[in-house]
């Protein structure tokens, strides 16, 4: 124990087919630290963890434990390490208890049979001591994500882990469960545990984080100490160049309303009752109205009424003065661009070509057709130029089967298509999702673009940071319902927190 | 009305055994519709230990052996479930419908290849067991009492501390719901499958002797289990994969199976003048229509019927 660190991953390789995903990886864990893990996508951040978990093994390189070098072969090795990992995607059985969740795995028994009690005992000591909240006899499937999380946490406390791995956790929280969340990870670190912070948002890591390594592609850049650095060291760091954090944009100019929506209700498929209730907005041209809201609270069913992708309960949906209710998307898609939530259940057909899926909507329009066959060569000059413009990488170009294609080149693929089709209305939902820094403010500077070339733009988004950087105005949407209409100049990400979190609600002014 | 009593616990029982297998099978992530199947092939094992076991053995040796081999025929039967959806990934409802198919032909084709070995001229697929079924019942004046439905019954208890009770239950429906949860906490995914199948095979192949020893001392291969491993599965799932609950849905269904067999006994049905095969039919239109109802709120486990891969994430 005469070292400081309890984790060390010293100059780690590990190789894939065509690929080396980390290339002489160094990553040294303090005793009772806060440590970031920064990096863009397919920086090498997951492939390190999944070594580190005993998921991958290297090819090269030593991982010591305290000091003494240990193999790692699979998640078993590492439990009995004291290596916990709260992963992204929780590891919980919806129709558990939080109690049976935690204990899953490493149950204590008596005569065969479970002693929950014992367990109860335990969980709500450790509750306490780190101020982690739970009901330990609630379903999962009842509790909200943030208690989701803490119950993730409890279950690394209650296996007794010394080294704590979270694996990007901010992503699914509300603002002030996030603060909560950095107040828990605060005190894990006071009595002595070793965390490791994976994220690529630079003001988490600026607050919480003692240290933080940076990895690009694949390759390490750098260790540093978060109280040397500044936010824009550390991007520059991630990137490789400068990044403009913030959005630079001028005023709107609003003019005409493209799209009114009075009073929509669309049905849930997953419950009986409505998902939107009884919305009504305005967009206008030249402005960029985002609605903001935690996952879940109807976005999604919203996006699929007005698209066209499912029927409305009651109400109207008019665009530059026609009445759209009840036209197919097809027809909608006439002045409507819509960038999908799902990119690949709705934006692309993954097995076809990238530029058969450029003309997804407009294959049958007489610029693509020749005799009522599709125009070929015409589908290719056009695909060739939307991908020079916009910068789509790919392996082979046009025909590459876009399966193949990175997320971000996918999405790029897609707005591209979005824009350069005739609209009035561009619908974005979650545009940067799952993409990275550099890739965002590509996204961000389209959208502005947009706007400024006189298009409405409705941007449907969960993160915040991108709500009040892009925004004109915000609506905020909680439990179907819109329950504030607010200029992001105005108010704080604290307060966007709290009508986001429903604790908050303002009158939508009518004709809002 | 005893006869009705009767039966309806036999048959109850029946469904009980057979459906409590398909809510183990299903709470390890595994569709079992070869119930049928696994049925008909316990019902063979247990009938040829009926034919080659001498009756004059005292009843508790001739239901202890009588079980076993149904049990480890079952058990073999699910085994092919087993290695197909957890080891090969293939698709479990394809599986389970050829189990189907194959366990009636297998069965028939074994009896009769037995048959025509003793007498040329004996080509039924039918296997005779008056002397040895006599040990599985003792009569209460009118009442004929099968040991079979004892059985069932500490199956249910055993079934439903097993489930809610132990380490393995938790672990078993773990997989059921959430197995990349399951494996992330050290479990063994595949191992708990195995037993979940196995479980369903033990209980499906004891089931099956009991069904075919449950009113006849004959049994014709050709017409298998006639569907009850199917009316479990309604059962199972009217149960809401619940024990105590499947334990009451296989009464409700027991009680009108035992119906047709017995409606002749009661003076107002037998004067309603409706053909038996109404009767018959019963217990099945009854599931279509409970089925219809229930199964939009399902408490299916989440996870079935999707193999587990560990690659993916």
């Amino acid at each position: 124990m005469d070292t400081p660190y309890a984790i060390e991953m010293l100059n780690i390789t590990k190789r894939f087919p065509g690929i080396i995903a980390n290339d002489n990886i160094t990553l040294q864990l303090k005793r009772g630290e806060i440590h970031a893990l920064l990096g863009e996508n397919g920086a090498g951040k997951s492939t390190l963890m999944s070594v580190l978990f005993g998921l991958y093994q290297a090819e090269e390189g030593i991982i010591k434990k305290d000091g003494k070098v240990v193999s790692i072969k699979n998640p078993n090795d590492a439990n009995d390490l004291g290596i916990g990992m709260v992963h992204q995607h929780f590891k919980l059985v919806q129709c558990f208890t939080v109690l049976e969740n935690i204990i899953l795995g490493v149950e204590t028994t008596k005569n065969g049979i479970l002693q929950k009690d014992e367990a109860r005992k335990k969980v709500m000591a450790l509750s306490e001591k780190y101020g982690l909240m739970v009901d330990p006899d609630a379903l999962i499937q009842d509790i909200t994500v943030g208690m989701q999380q803490r119950t993730e946490i409890l279950k690394m406390l209650y296996r007794d882990n010394e080294i704590l791995i979270f694996d990007e956790p901010t992503a699914v929280l509300t603002p002030q469960e996030i603060a909560e969340l950095m107040q828990i990870m605060k005190n894990l670190a006071k009595e002595g545990k070793s965390i490791l912070f994976i994220s690529h948002k630079l003001n988490e890591i600026m607050e919480v984080a003692d240290r933080c390594t940076v990895l690009r592609r694949g390759k390490y850049i750098g260790t540093v100490d978060i109280k040397d650095t500044t936010q824009e060291e550390l991007s520059r760091m991630m990137v490789g160049r400068d990044v403009q954090l913030v959005v630079e944009k001028g005023p709107a100019h609003p003019g005409e309303v493209v799209l009114d929506i009075r009073n929509m209700t669309v049905a849930s498929k997953v419950h009986n009752n409505n998902a939107v209730k009884n919305v009504s907005l305005q967009v206008r041209s030249g402005e960029i109205v985002c609605i903001a809201g935690i996952d879940g609270n109807g976005q999604t069913e919203f996006v699929y009424g007005l698209s066209g992708l499912e029927p409305l309960v009651s109400g109207t949906i008019t665009m530059l003065g026609k009445d759209i209710t009840r036209a197919t998307i097809r027809e909608r898609a006439a002045d409507m661009s819509h960038i999908p939530e799902d990119r690949h259940k709705h934006g692309l057909v993954l097995d076809y070509s990238l530029e058969y899926n450029i003309v997804l909507q407009r294959y049958w329009q007489p610029e693509f057709t020749k005799n009522g066959f599709l125009d070929q060569k015409a589908i290719r000059n056009y695909a060739e130029r939307l991908i020079e413009e916009n910068d789509v990488r790919s392996g082979q170009g046009a025909i590459t089967t876009t399966r193949a294609m990175s997320g971000g080149n996918q999405q790029k693929a897609i707005i591209a298509r979005e824009i350069d089709k005739k609209h009035e209305l561009l619908l974005a939902v979650q545009p940067t999702r799952g993409l990275d820094v550099g890739a965002i403010e590509t996204v961000h500077r389209n959208l502005i673009r947009e706007r400024d070339s006189g298009k409405a733009v409705l941007l449907i988004s969960l993160e915040l940071e991108e709500v009040m950087n892009v925004a004109d105005r915000i609506l905020v949407m909680y439990e179907g319902e819109i329950v504030g209409d607010l200029d992001p100049k105005q108010i704080t990400v604290e307060e966007l927190g709290l009508y986001m979190a429903g604790a908050k609600r303002n009158t939508v002014k009518e004709g809002a | 009305m005893t006869l009705l009593i009767q039966y309806t616990l036999i048959f109850a029982s029946v469904l009980l055994l057979v459906a409590l297998g398909g809510c183990f099978s299903e709470h390890s992530g595994v569709i079992n519709l070869g119930l049928e199947g696994i049925m008909v092939l316990g019902a063979l094992g247990g009938a040829l230990a009926m034919k080659y076991v001498p009756s004059s053995v005292p009843a508790v040796v001739m239901i202890f052996v009588v079980s076993l081999c149904a049990i480890l025929m079952g058990m073999l039967y699910s085994a092919l479930l087993g290695v197909a959806a957890i080891h090969f990934k293939a698709d479990q409802t394809l599986i389970g419908t050829a189990m189907n198919i194959m366990s009636t032909a297998a069965a028939t084709v074994i009896v009769k290849a037995i048959n025509v070995a003793e007498n040329p001229d004996n080509i039924s697929s039918a296997i005779t067991y008056t002397g040895a079924r006599a040990a599985f019942t003792v009569r209460l004046g009118n009442f004929e009492f099968n040991w079979f439905i004892l059985i069932a019954v500490c199956a249910l208890i055993i079934s439903n501390i097993v489930l809610y009770y132990t380490r393995f239950g938790l672990r078993l429906m773990a997989c059921g719901e959430n197995p990349q949860a399951a494996d992330s906490v050290g479990i063994n995914v595949y191992k708990m499958r195995w037993a979940g199948v196995l479980i369903s095979g033990l209980l499906g192949g004891l089931g099956g002797i009991v069904y075919i020893t449950a009113g006849v001392s004959e049994w014709k291969f050709e017409v298998g289990v006639a569907g009850f491993g199917f009316l479990a599965l309604a059962v199972m799932i009217f149960g809401q994969w619940k024990p105590k609950r499947i334990a009451l849905a296989a009464l409700l269904f027991g009680f009108f199976r035992a119906l047709s067999n017995v409606y002749t006994g009661f003076p107002f049905l037998a004067a309603l003048n409706i053909p038996s095969t109404v009767y018959n039919m019963f217990p099945y239109i009854i599931s279509l229509i409970v089925l219809a109802f229930t199964s939009r709120n399902s408490a299916a486990p989440k996870a079935e019927g999707i193999p587990y891969d560990k690659g993916s994430r």
